[in-house]
């Protein structure tokens, strides 16, 4: 698995678009450090644009890559190679130099001007999202062979995560206003791995003191062990249950 | 060496494969002819697993291949058409293709160097004339010296000096004992190098018979006007078959 790894590395590094990313998260990063004086306002500006940039690149990077990559997957498919090897041997090469596009673009930054455990919070979030939208990516490019309809989806899913999954949890807020909704807000939220994400991260800053008394019972789980561990939880899902269907819809794919 | 049992697939409205038994031993030059359209591709796909049958059993030195792998080192593989990663350059793609496999035993490079690819190891897969592609596909097939060969249309696209060069090949590695499995729409080709045909015709066998067989029956020596005589033949049973139904 590896050795199929690698040559999915290779290829990665060729085509510089990791490169470039990389590069833009480093510009961005240290400007906002650089802008902002108060260095935790930085890392809430920083966030919201991680929540934003690194799904949408994760989606359209992978979908295309996978596409590009086809005429190697077809020749490993040759070779004395199984299915769910290739699979995953394409899915760790991608998601593993997107994470470390991530880790040194936004990481490096962090480190230098907001070593602290909101700064280390950010990280976490930025990375588990990059593999869960890598992990959906794959999902939605095994499911469809044509190469437009996939990156069509995949930019839809985007969409829905990014933009209108939050619009329809103010719906429902909205519709059950005379109702205490925390509880269920808290398991909508899981619902949306990006959502996740930003709750997470706000209830580690002192923002969270300005959101009532929703905050505080957020506060309290967010805030205690057993919510980063919820977090974890619900992301490590989001990244198994998406790799596991691409896998068994691979497995049973004509080629 | 690989038995066939009641395979079927279907594409949407299309009955690729009908109820397909076949076996086929070491030693045999199966050469599988047909329509374009008649499920060639599709039972080959379906021997090395690219392609999932519906329903029925394909069978390796005994063993049902299902979910397998490990059964693939022993076929080398040429497709109708080759594609590699564009990018590569055909020297890489060898040692990618060698790297990958890892294996101990020697190499069979001759088509290697016949087709003279070494000397254009440095070219971009991108840049490659069809027939090119066709050599490297050629030479990819025959590297692990594997027991079994399934060439799809390897001489189409080639010129005349390669083809022969190919040929060649094939005739020593049937001469070697293992079983190589063509298809052609050059019968001329496959004339020399046969020992059965396998014809196929909208996913259904019309017949499977050993050269001196197909021969007897039809009463002709030639591959081509052997195959017309059974068309001719098969055409007849139509008519009556239309005649009684009235």
């Amino acid at each position: 698995m590896m050795r199929i790894s690698k040559y999915v590395l290779y290829d990665i590094v060729r085509n510089k678009v990791v490169l470039a990313y990389t590069a833009f998260l480093l510009v961005i990063s240290f400007s906002l450090f650089q802008m902002e004086e108060n260095s935790s306002k930085a890392v809430l500006s920083l966030l919201n644009i991680v929540l934003i940039v690194v799904p949408l690149v994760s989606m359209v990077f992978s979908t295309i890559h996978w596409y590009n990559s086809y005429e190697f997957i077809e020749l490993m498919l040759t070779q004395p190679i199984s299915r769910n090897k290739v699979l995953l041997s394409e899915w760790a090469g991608i998601s593993g130099s997107l994470l470390t596009a991530y880790l040194v673009g936004v990481g490096l930054p962090v480190l230098l001007y907001n070593f602290d455990s909101t700064g280390l919070a950010l990280l976490l979030v930025g990375s588990l999202l990059t593999l869960v939208f890598t992990a959906i990516a794959f999902l939605a490019a095994v499911k469809s062979k044509d190469k437009a309809r996939g990156i069509g989806a995949a930019l839809l899913l985007w969409f829905y995560f990014a933009l209108i999954y939050d619009g329809l949890v103010l719906l429902i807020l909205f519709a059950f206003s005379d109702y205490p909704m925390e509880k269920a807000t808290l398991a909508l939220s899981s619902l949306n791995p990006i959502d996740l994400g930003r709750i997470y991260l706000m209830l580690q800053m002192d923002v969270s003191a300005l959101m009532g008394y929703t905050g505080a019972t957020y506060k309290e789980f967010f805030g205690s062990s057993l919510g980063l561990f919820y977090t974890l939880g619900i992301m490590l899902i989001w990244i198994v249950v998406p790799v596991w269907l691409a896998v068994r819809s691979f497995a049973r794919k004509d080629l | 060496m690989i038995t066939v049992k009641n395979l079927n697939k279907r594409f949407r409205k299309l009955q690729a494969l009908q109820n397909i038994s076949v076996e086929m031993k070491p030693g045999q030059v199966v050469a599988l002819i047909g329509p374009n359209g008649s499920g060639k591709t599709t039972l080959i796909k379906s021997i090395l697993g690219l392609v999932k049958p519906d329903s029925g059993t394909i069978y390796f030195n005994g063993t049902a291949i299902d979910e397998k792998v490990d059964y693939r080192k022993q076929i080398g593989y040429m497709p109708q058409i080759g594609r590699y990663p564009e990018n590569m350059k055909i020297g890489q793609l060898f040692d990618m293709i060698k790297n990958i496999r890892n294996e101990s035993a020697p190499l069979d490079e001759e088509l290697y160097h016949r087709f003279k690819l070494d000397a254009i190891k440095d070219k971009s897969m991108r840049a490659l004339s069809g027939g090119t592609r066709q050599k490297v596909s050629a030479a990819l097939a025959f590297l692990f010296d594997a027991d079994v060969l399934i060439l799809d249309e390897p001489t189409a696209g080639l010129d005349p000096l390669s083809s022969e060069l190919l040929k060649e090949k094939i005739i020593a590695e049937k001469g070697k004992g293992k079983l190589i499995l063509i298809t052609s729409h050059i019968l001329s080709d496959l004339e020399e190098l046969t020992t059965d045909v396998l014809y196929l015709q909208e996913g259904k066998i019309i017949f499977y018979q050993s050269m001196p067989e197909l021969r007897e029956e039809t009463g002709e020596e030639k591959l081509g006007k052997a195959i017309a005589w059974h068309m001719k033949h098969a055409l007849k049973k139509d008519m009556a078959y239309l005649k009684i139904a009235k």
